[in-house]
């Protein structure tokens, strides 16, 4: 067992999809690109299936096979197109085209041929595309090089929503910057009609989408200052005409006919779904505050539902009441990460920022998101460049019963306005409520906070750029007698007029340390007395921390000189330094260890050591290339047995971090792989039958079934006694109206009553029945039907002496089932089963 | 989906008082009914059976008010002098009075004229009082004696003269009918036996002594005088338990509350003070004239303040009973079945409950914020009722349409009349500290925005001006007070302990430690 390296956890752009498309008859699934696959949900419980991986570079886009309509094209920037059974979610063909694919459209017209996204190798720094055609050769290998390109086009946007398909595939439309071209197949020509830059009041007219009609010949243009235009007799270059449309004050991100084309859908930054009636000029519906900005619309293909993508990974199943049915939410993507990571005491779950004013909660055991909590408690206006609430502090204290946080606005600005909230925790509603708001808790920006870790007492200590650390502690205020108890101020400590910085509780909250610049000082919070200032020039102490458990004596602080030093509370001497530039340096709360992340010569390396050695326990070089500011250890559910020296640090907490870019990467071990990769499988399995009454009836009759049976193969010499049956007792006590097809039942039945002879002859009938009715049933068995086929072959080898005669008339599958029966009159078999049971 | 969040209006406690239970309690009084008397009212005495009347001694009457009368229900006007020190007896069936010319009277509460009469003191006397077995009267006089009178022979028992000043104060217990507590002008107060025949216990307090009074369980004693409240230990031996100095004139009075033995206590500075158990001041009662009497019915149903301008002042306890019926009244409306047919209806056990989905009602306001329209919401929340007694709802809309981006939108393009309205409000609540941020910002924009056009209205100007003027005096005051901390901050250095500054040299970091913290 040892470290594999870093396992990419969620990239934020997780569910950010291009071309998320929710197709099917009976519109059951959401198929949405992430990453290098694609992710089908099901929209009726919102829960994941199941992923399309093949791709090894990311999937831009995905397309329904208009042929058939259980089969899905996606492409990629690794330069293939992959045709997927996406319910069951196999890979039925591999197209290879060779350059790198940037979006997918295909067209009921057109069998056998999609259109691509292809930047144009010409000058590949101008961002230039062109649209291409490729003929999908029919055969039936695996891997098929597709080479018939055309091109189309090169007027191409980059953005894949600015080009779609007109009626029953007549024509296409796309449009770059100010230019709509619309193409007809059968008149080979190209029509193009241009806007002007601006007009009088300044307005952008650049297309940001395009839709087309599906019925008519109409098509709908999104614009960057929010119009929608409709434009017709587009046939004419010169007679064509429009009308527009206003609603948007943004960029209309989206467009989307229903496939009646009885409206029209359109959505932007403002996060609101309209729906405008076609040809009713402006009477339209609106769905607001959907979450973040709008990316992309789709309709299903029977108009019933709408499924809209938002900025902040998120889907919203809409019925076509216009009503939300369902929301599909992965790792809140933010504009930015301000808190710190943390994790909530009580459910383990991640916490950190999430939509814009609010906490989410995300359950990282089961990768899936809890809920957010709204900090700031005001409406949220969608509007580009508005000054915003925003969390920017937040911490729990050691049971988690409360929460602190700090919103603050007004970064840029000089009116800095900012709140300290306290949320204690409600056992009721399971969820933290509002306790005290304190409005100017300093007369400046609040740089950090921290709760004591004693159990008893909670003390919360915040420091300020104005020069000052305030305790806060919760005390019932004696003389308006009320029961609720508030927090106040306990105590308002400065040093020399310098600015604190970081503060930090010993593990035993006995001694506070609060930095103030180069100089560390350290406070009896009981006496508030200055105990001992440590200082180690030169260079502002940027983080420190107290060492945990057995190592509770030392003091770790890094400095902005590069310097990692490390003290001895008890001889108040420095014990041992280091010349090391740490951009975070992060304790585990349930051992020693204390991690550092260091960023040199552009990448990121990771030491993790004792404070009471100098000496890392574990080094990880060129990590990544990115800076890393937040890290948190998350403590494992049961403990790992883990011998190996460099990964014991692993054993009972686990390390995230946060990247730049926004990439949350954890540490894993070998192990920890195996078992996700097992329980993915599980998963499957589990999820691709319906859970039915009946499939309950029927599944519990195979498994059990299965388990009867596979002893019963070489355990042939103890009969099945039909009164024993489980089929036929409950056969016979389940009420008539809710069993089966009598047909269906009645090969079990009659199975279930025949008494198995002690005779080797008749088994093999038997067995025969039974593994044919569930290789029709169900793949999990034909799985283990495979793995026994496997070995059974091993096992034939040695038994090839005594191999007897054969009927010819056999076919081979019930060749094998002999064997396999024949080979059961071994002793030591026997033997084998007998001592299990 | 998420609904529309509504505009929190933020809690900003007030600086100042803090409401609590007590003052909840004694708040729930109703404006006093006013009562002019002939002369200044030095006593008030409340009859301890029910109804309760009052006798209120005044000039040369004294008056007996019923519970809920205006006018006396009867007089005794048979006074050639002032009256002084009108008392009930324990049975209320009689009553004593002092007079100028040193008589004392003893009255029928049915009877016009006195039944008694005790001579012997020479000079006027403002105490009387009867013993707790109620045969006895006792008196305390300007000729510095205290004498003790038989009820039914008018013969007087004992005199005691061991004041050395005018007998002012005097208040018997109630638990022996041999003791009485006196309090005088030489600044003491004695505690009589009359078995002993002598004081037992003498106090010094310090300033002459204008009220005595005894606690049920007779083991505190109230003295006041000059500005001091002080309390005593009888159990101790007369130890002081505390001294208040609440009042900024004499405390001529002072009474304890039937629930829960609150300490009242009224003074010349016009204001009677409510102490809670721990001597705090919980609430105060503001009066016209200065106090010199004033007494609390059993069960706190009536406060009667007498004061030097004849008024008599009686507040009646508000009860719950009145409330509900005035609220019930107004609310009155269709009855709630006409509205919800069927809501008697149990669902049984296998009905599947189709909850009704929760409409949220919002505020007008907050309806036109959520459809965008900033100028109606800010016109909605500068209406005349929520301007005057909601303020913080304003500025809360004010501050909301700050975030937005949009206070200037919805500031611009407003008339003569809609602006004054905006001036008008700046300039209430401009220097309130927990408004003036957001309101500056206001008159910074309303400045900006229509700086071209001001001079076209007059009325806009003045106001403008005022705003000016107020704006320039509340910065002079900051100034003061800023110079105020300048010298405090030096005269608290100063006075840092010397020890403190030899520790200097040694460690100077330990020592600012220790000042931060002081």
């Amino acid at each position: 067992m040892k470290i594999t390296g870093l396992s990419h956890l969620f990239k934020w752009e997780n569910l950010h999809n291009w071309w998320l498309t929710k197709y099917f008859f009976p519109p059951l699934f959401v198929l949405c690109t992430s990453g290098d696959s694609v992710k089908v949900y099901s929209t009726r419980t919102e829960e994941w299936l199941h992923s399309l991986q093949g791709h090894t570079n990311q999937v831009t886009g995905i397309a329904l096979n208009r042929a058939n309509h259980l089969q899905v094209y996606s492409c990629s920037a690794d330069g293939t197109v992959k045709l997927w059974d996406f319910i069951d979610g196999i890979l039925i063909k591999t197209f290879i085209i060779g350059y790198p694919l940037f979006a997918i459209y295909v067209s009921e017209k057109h069998d056998g041929i999609v259109f691509l996204h292809i930047a144009m190798d010409t000058d590949s720094k101008n961002e230039c595309f062109q649209l291409v055609a490729v003929h999908l050769p029919k055969s039936a290998e695996q891997e098929v090089e597709a080479k018939e390109l055309s091109a189309v086009s090169s007027r191409i946007s980059p953005n894949p929503s600015c080009t779609a398909f007109g009626r029953e595939g007549q024509y296409i439309a796309f449009a770059r910057h100010l230019q709509l071209n619309v193409y007809f197949f059968r008149k080979q020509k190209t029509y193009s009609f241009s806007l002007k830059a601006t007009d009088k009041k300044g307005a952008k007219n650049a297309f940001t989408c395009i839709a087309c009609h599906p019925a008519d010949d109409c098509i709908a243009t999104g614009h960057e200052d929010g119009k929608i235009r409709l434009w017709r007799n587009f046939i004419h270059t010169k007679e064509y005409t429009y009308s527009t449309q206003h609603w948007h004050h943004n960029a209309v991100n989206t467009l989307c006919f229903t496939p009646e084309g009885t409206n029209l859908l359109s959505g932007g930054i403002e996060s609101v779904l309209v729906q405008w009636q076609y040809g009713a000029g402006n009477r339209k519906e609106f769905l607001p505050r959907l979450g973040g900005s709008i990316l992309h619309v789709s309709t299903s293909s029977d108009g019933q539902l709408f499924c809209t993508s938002h900025s902040d990974n998120k889907i919203t199943v809409i019925e076509s009441s216009f009503k939300v049915c369902g929301v599909i939410q992965g790792l809140v993507k933010g504009d930015a990460v301000l808190t710190d990571l943390m994790i909530d005491p009580r459910s383990k779950a991640l916490v950190l920022n999430g939509k814009p004013g609010h906490l989410q909660f995300y359950s990282l055991m089961r990768d899936k998101h809890l809920y957010n909590l709204d900090i700031v408690q005001q409406e949220y206006i969608y509007e580009a460049g508005l000054d915003q609430f925003e969390v920017v502090k937040a911490a729990f204290d050691i049971n988690g019963y409360w929460l602190a946080t700090v919103e603050e606005r007004g970064q840029k600005s000089s009116d800095l306005e900012f709140v300290l909230k306290l949320w204690a925790y409600d056992e009721r509603t399971q969820s933290f409520v509002l306790n005290t708001t304190i409005t100017a808790a300093h007369t400046d920006r609040i740089i950090s906070m921290c709760f004591s870790s004693s159990e008893e007492t909670t003390m919360l200590v915040t420091t300020a750029e104005d020069g000052q650390f305030k305790a806060w502690c919760q005390g019932a205020d004696a003389d308006t007698q009320q029961d609720q108890s508030f927090w106040s101020c306990e105590f308002v400590g400065s040093y020399h007029n310098l600015k604190p910085t970081n503060c930090s509780f010993s593990a035993d909250s006995s001694l506070l340390a609060v930095n103030f610049q180069e100089v560390i000082t350290i406070w009896s919070p009981d006496t508030w007395e200055l105990l001992t200032t440590l200082c180690q020039p030169p260079g502002v102490v940027r983080d420190l921390c107290f060492g945990r458990l057995s190592c509770s004596k030392y003091l770790i602080a890094t400095t902005t000189r590069n310097l990692l030093c490390c003290w001895n509370l008890l001889t108040c001497a420095l014990e041992w330094s280091t010349s090391v530039e740490v951009s975070k340096l992060q304790p585990d709360p349930l051992s020693e260890n204390v991690a550092a992340f260091s960023y040199q010569s552009k990448h990121t390396d990771l030491f993790v050591f004792k404070p009471s050695e100098p000496r890392p326990l574990f080094t990880h070089k060129n990590m990544c290339s990115e800076k890393i500011h937040r890290a948190v250890f998350v403590p494992r559910e049961e403990p790992l047995n883990n011998c190996d020296e460099s990964s014991q640090w692993l054993n009972r907490s686990q390390l995230y971090f946060l990247t730049q870019n926004m990439d949350l990467l954890t540490f894993s071990t070998a192990t920890e792989e195996d078992r996700m990769l097992s329980s993915s499988k599980r998963l499957v399995i589990d999820d691709s039958v319906a859970v039915t009454p009946f499939y309950l009836l029927l599944g519990k009759h195979r498994q059990q079934q299965q388990k009867l049976n596979t002893p019963s193969h070489p355990a042939a010499d103890k009969p099945q006694q039909p009164q024993g049956s489980v089929t036929i007792t409950e056969l016979l006590h389940t009420p008539a109206h809710v069993l089966p097809a009598a047909s269906v039942l009645c090969s079990m039945l009659v199975s279930s009553l025949l008494i198995s002879n002690t005779g080797v002859r008749k088994d093999p009938l038997r067995e025969m029945e039974s593994s044919e009715q569930e290789m029709n049933s169900e793949k999990e068995e034909e799985h283990s039907e495979e793995e026994m086929e496997a070995c059974d072959s091993q096992q034939e080898l040695r038994a090839q002496g005594s191999v007897d005669e054969v009927t010819p008339k056999l076919s081979k599958a019930q060749e094998r089932e002999l064997k396999r029966i024949r080979k059961t009159d071994f002793s030591w078999m026997t033997g084998l089963i007998d001592s299990k049971p | 989906m998420a609904s529309f969040k509504p505009t929190k209006v933020p809690f900003l406690p007030k600086l100042g008082e803090k409401v609590t239970e007590e003052t909840l309690y004694w708040k729930n009084y109703k404006s006093p009914v006013q009562i002019k008397e002939f002369g200044a009212i030095t006593k008030i005495d409340f009859s301890p059976l029910p109804p309760h009347n009052y006798a209120v001694t005044a000039s040369t009457r004294i008056h007996i008010y019923g519970p809920h009368s205006q006018e006396p229900i009867r007089s005794f006007t048979r006074f050639r002098d002032t009256a002084y020190g009108g008392r009930f007896r324990g049975d209320g069936k009689l009553l004593v009075a002092g007079s100028e010319e040193g008589l004392i009277r003893l009255f029928d509460i049915s009877g016009r004229v006195a039944l008694r009469q005790f001579k012997g003191h020479t000079k006027a006397v403002h105490m009387t009082s009867f013993l707790s077995d109620g045969f006895r009267v006792v008196s305390g006089s300007d000729d510095l004696s205290c004498r003790v009178w038989d009820v039914p022979s008018a013969v007087e028992l004992s005199s005691l003269t061991e004041h050395t000043d005018y007998i002012r104060a005097l208040a018997p217990s109630k638990l022996n009918p041999d003791l009485f507590v006196t309090g005088s002008y030489d600044h003491t107060v004695k505690v009589f036996d009359m078995r002993s025949g002598s004081s037992v216990m003498t106090m010094q307090h310090g300033h002459p002594v204008e009220c005595v009074l005894l606690y049920p369980s007779e083991a505190l004693l109230v003295s006041t005088g000059g500005r001091y409240v002080k309390v005593w230990d009888l159990l101790k031996g007369g130890q002081e338990l505390v001294s208040l100095k609440n009042h900024h004139k004499t405390v001529t009075c002072a009474c304890l509350s039937s629930v829960g033995n609150k300490l009242l206590t009224g003074s010349l500075d016009r204001h009677v003070k409510v102490y809670n158990s721990s001597y705090k001041v919980v609430h105060n009662f503001d009066c016209d004239a200065s106090i010199l009497s004033m007494a609390i019915a059993p069960d706190d149903e009536a406060l009667a303040v007498g004061m030097t301008n004849g008024v008599l002042s009686v507040r009646h306890r508000r009860h719950k009973k009145d409330k509900e019926t005035l609220t019930s009244r107004r609310r009155r409306g269709p009855s709630y079945q006409v509205f919800v047919k069927g809501k008697n209806f149990v669902p049984r056990q296998d009905d599947f409950l189709v909850s009704k989905p929760v409409k949220q009602y919002l505020r007008k306001y907050d309806k036109q914020l959520k459809s965008f329209e900033v100028s109606k919401a800010l016109d909605t929340a500068l209406q005349t009722w929520t301007r005057t007694s909601k303020p913080d709802v304003t500025v809360a809309v004010i501050i909301e349409l700050k975030r937005r981006g949009t206070l200037k939108n919805a500031l611009a393009g407003r008339n003569e009349e809609s602006l004054t309205k905006i001036l008008n409000f700046l300039l209430k609540h401009i220097f309130d500290p927990r408004f003036s941020r957001p309101l500056l910002m206001v008159g910074d924009i309303v400045l900006d925005l229509y700086q071209q056009v001001f001079h076209q209205s007059p009325v806009v100007e003045r106001l403008l001006q005022r705003l000016m003027e107020v704006l320039g005096r509340e910065a002079e005051l900051q100034q003061e007070l800023l110079q105020v901390l300048g010298i405090l901050d030096t005269l608290f250095t100063s006075l840092t302990p010397r020890k403190e500054v030899a520790a200097l040299a040694a460690s100077p970091v330990a020592q600012e430690s220790q000042l931060q913290a002081a």
